[in-house]
């Protein structure tokens, strides 16, 4: 109750600060001091201090179950253990706004104090266009969303978490997905701020190269812990589903990774300069263009009811503006330094990061078409369609081939005029991928020329980048990143064609064969925990080499709200995962079990976090070139 | 002027993005029925709340008089603020309150009417929303004043306040 109080006017006090930074920082802009104004850094430091109370607040309401507070109400219980009590903060509508507006007044302090370097006036217009999406989410929370909003009377429970929000990495995934979202914030301001100070050179890309790693470092281990998430969770066994809420976290991903290879190139050739400054304006707005899609309830068919449109139309027009804002400044002040075109040559590193570039916006735009088509169906002829997996596979699996081919080449070249060296170890090895790809591939029952292929060519870019690892030339992050996403590729494809699936109704007792061997159903067992019971089945499976598994899925009844959830068990060996799931048959005695094998699933992290390790790296080299 | 047409046309598309969105967004429910206003009441069988007895809707709406259909939830927040508004229509003798409760746990249920009064003259249970969907329901909470030919005259999407509460007031007077 206090707390709620507390939080209530700390975010107004937030927003007073917000204000009074910018009139200082606009009073400081024409100053002609060369240092800024210590009001300022003060001020920020204070704007994002009431944010941290604010956020405080609602923790502490929500682990005290305060349940005169509103949003404790809708998504907390009593009997919910400490850590979901916690992490229930961000699992809502309300609390994510929040912790935007966090991650927001964080980073845009810490850009302040840590761009001493940078000249004065390019400092305060950053603050300045970052001020404008502050504000905006300032008055989004305390207009639309309010987290401390009072209930009365006071309801002596909560209504509860939905169960299947109720897992460690999902906890963890929303800060640290939002930390790539919402950092992308710093690199639009300071583009649209060195746009309009013409700063945008090489020194520039050298200081916006860190704020770019570290969002796109947080997106890529924020996806990745959604999709684990969705892969011992939701109990398909797959990890991808090309969700529009998946989605909209990819798109931001592909225009960060297309940016993050431009910036090397402005950083060396002052080249590509409209790509960085569009590229930089993009990735802010599609993570925003995310939230609004998702938080608007416009894309779920499974809508929530207490879903205010008000929410919607003011995030779209917050973002719109947002975007006419960044569109004009960079039409009127925008100046080509160089004719692109004529500084290239065709085979150099520069053109090939430009080739990456439409890569990287083709796969964009077939993201992007496949979320919103179905929006603008409805609206214009309101014909209902969704869009699916088989969609994205049709339009993105065929250009992975030349993009991986291209990918080999590319990150071989040098600045400015380059050739091909050692082509006949590339013949050699392209010629080594492909026959293996083939013997591998034969053995499945898949398109032969597609995976052939498909192998093939990720088989090409895993061996020439582990070569890379012995040239002491190379950058370390390029190929800890490319080499990254080799195994990525490779384990996805080898994973789709290496998984086989045994479904099978099963009482307790009985033994069921299949083709690679045999499961027993030895017992379930019943436990209780604080905020669900389990039903715990005790399986034994015995595979035709003679390895012999314990299985232990789960069923667990939930008290608030009371949803049945099934717990897959895995058992993650370095080779493959071993994945069952059981599920209550109604009214009988049976249970449905299903028994996957997963070769390979472990690569699949361990890529994601090679190709964020390959971003680490880069950003502590920088970090110490300075 | 290369670049001013670049413009327009960036704008141009933009515009249009924003049109469709703002449109998607008001009818962002997507599987909605039409309302249904001036409509013949459904016929139907429901379970009672606290009997769990099957009464039928002719004996349910059998009285010469109005009738006030409240679709709501012990989950549903809106639901909490309206019921004061609803305890305050069930003083009136012109009209009996029929309650629906919908997708809602029994227990919950039961302590939400036991903390916040009970202005219903007959609650039913509607466990799995087919009989709110049956009425045309968008969501909860959700109000249909029912005139004496048994017509669903007039429906209220959302919870009631002080305006409409007067304008219930105003129908069946």
């Amino acid at each position: 109750m206090l707390a709620s109080q507390i939080g209530y006017y700390s975010l107004i006090l937030g927003l007073i600060f917000s204000f009074t930074l910018s009139f200082f920082a606009t009073k400081d802009l024409t100053s002609p001091s060369k240092k800024i104004d210590q009001n300022i850094i003060v001020l920020s430091f204070l704007q994002f201090f009431f944010v941290v109370v604010s956020f405080l607040c609602l923790i502490f309401s929500f682990v005290n179950s305060d349940f005169s507070n509103e949003t404790v109400f809708n998504n907390s219980h009593t009997t919910k253990p400490l850590f979901y009590k916690i992490s229930g903060t961000w699992g809502n509508h309300e609390g994510s706004l929040l912790l935007w507006l966090l991650v927001l007044t964080l980073f845009i302090f810490l850009f302040i104090i840590k761009s001493i370097n940078q000249p004065k006036k390019y400092r305060i217009s950053t603050l300045l266009f970052q001020q404008i999406i502050i504000i905006g989410f300032f008055l989004f929370v305390l207009v639309t969303s309010n987290p401390f909003i009072y209930v009365f009377p006071v309801p002596n429970e909560g209504l509860g978490l939905n169960p299947i929000l109720q897992d460690p990495a999902l906890a963890i995934h929303p800060p640290i997905l939002y930390l790539g979202y919402v950092g992308s914030s710093i690199i639009f301001s300071a583009a649209l701020a060195a746009v309009i100070q013409n700063y945008i050179n090489s020194e520039w890309a050298k200081h916006i190269k860190k704020w770019v790693l570290i969002s796109w470092i947080f997106l890529s281990i924020g996806i990745m812990l959604g999709s684990i998430w969705a892969y011992y969770e939701l109990g398909w066994g797959g990890f991808w589903f090309w969700d529009p809420v998946e989605n909209v976290s990819l798109m931001p991903w592909l225009t960060l990774t297309a940016l993050l290879h431009c910036i090397l190139v402005l950083e060396r050739r002052l080249l590509l300069t409209s790509w960085v400054v569009i590229l930089s304006i993009a990735s802010f707005t599609l993570s925003m263009c995310g939230t609004f899609l998702v938080r608007s309830g416009i894309l779920n068919s499974v809508h929530t009811f207490a879903n205010d449109p008000a929410r919607g139309i003011f995030i779209l027009i917050f973002l719109f503006i947002l975007i006419f804002l960044s569109l004009g400044i960079f039409f009127i002040f925008h100046k080509e330094q160089y004719k692109d075109n004529k500084n290239f040559f065709w085979l150099s590193k520069e053109t090939s990061i430009l080739l990456n570039n439409w890569f990287m916006m083709y796969f964009l735009s077939v993201v992007l078409i496949g979320t919103v088509y179905p929006i603008f169906l409805d609206v214009i002829s309101s014909d209902k369609i969704s869009v699916g997996p088989p969609f994205y596979h049709k339009l993105i699996i065929p250009f992975l081939v030349p993009f991986l081919i291209f990918m080999v080449f590319g990150s071989r070249l040098k600045w400015i005029k380059s050739e091909i060296s050692n082509k006949n170890l590339l013949i050699i090895f392209f010629t080594i991928s492909i026959t293996i790809s083939f013997l591998v591939t034969k053995n499945f029952q898949v398109d032969l020329f597609l995976y052939t292929i498909l192998i093939g060519t990720s088989l090409f870019l895993f061996f020439t980048t582990t070569v890379e690892f012995f040239n002491r030339k190379k950058i370390l992050s390029q190929t800890v990143a490319h080499f990254g996403f080799s195994l990525f590729i490779l384990s996805i494809l080898l994973n789709s064609i290496t998984s086989s699936e045994v479904s099978t109704n099963m009482k307790v007792g009985e033994r069921y064969n299949y083709e690679g061997g045999e499961i027993f159903f030895k017992k379930i067992e019943e436990k209780k925990e604080k905020n669900f019971n389990s039903i715990v089945g005790h399986f034994k499976i015995t595979d035709n080499r003679g390895d012999i598994f314990n299985l232990k899925p789960e069923l667990r009844v939930y008290n608030q709200p009371i949803i049945i959830t099934s717990e897959a068990d895995i058992k993650t060996t370095l080779l493959k995962d071993n994945f069952l799931v059981m599920n209550t048959v109604k009214g009988n005695e049976y249970f449905n079990i299903r028994y996957q094998v997963k070769p390979f699933m472990l690569w699949i992290w361990i890529s994601v976090l090679l190709i964020s390790l390959g971003g680490m790296i880069s950003f502590l080299r920088a970090k110490n070139e300075k | 002027m290369k670049n001013k047409i670049y413009l327009s046309v960036v704008i141009i598309f933009l515009i249009f993005c924003f049109v469709i969105f703002y449109n998607g967004l008001n009818s962002s429910n997507i599987y909605t029925p039409k309302i249904n206003t001036k409509q013949k009441l459904p016929i139907f069988e429901a379970k009672d709340f606290y009997s769990n007895k099957s009464i039928s809707s002719e004996e349910l709406f059998k009285e010469d008089i109005f009738y006030i259909v409240n679709i709501w939830a012990s989950w549903c927040v809106p639901c909490r603020k309206e019921h004061k508004f609803l305890m305050e229509l069930s003083k009136s003798e012109n009209v009996k309150i029929i309650g629906l409760n919908y997708k809602d746990n029994l227990n919950n249920a039961k302590k939400f009417i036991n903390e916040l009064g009970n202005p219903y003259s007959k609650n039913l249970t509607d466990k799995n929303g087919f009989l709110s969907i049956e009425f045309g329901a968008y969501g909860v909470p959700e109000t249909f004043i029912i005139n004496k030919n048994k017509t669903i005259v007039k429906k209220f999407i959302g919870p009631i306040n002080k305006k409409t509460l007067n304008q219930i007031m105003q129908i069946i007077k």
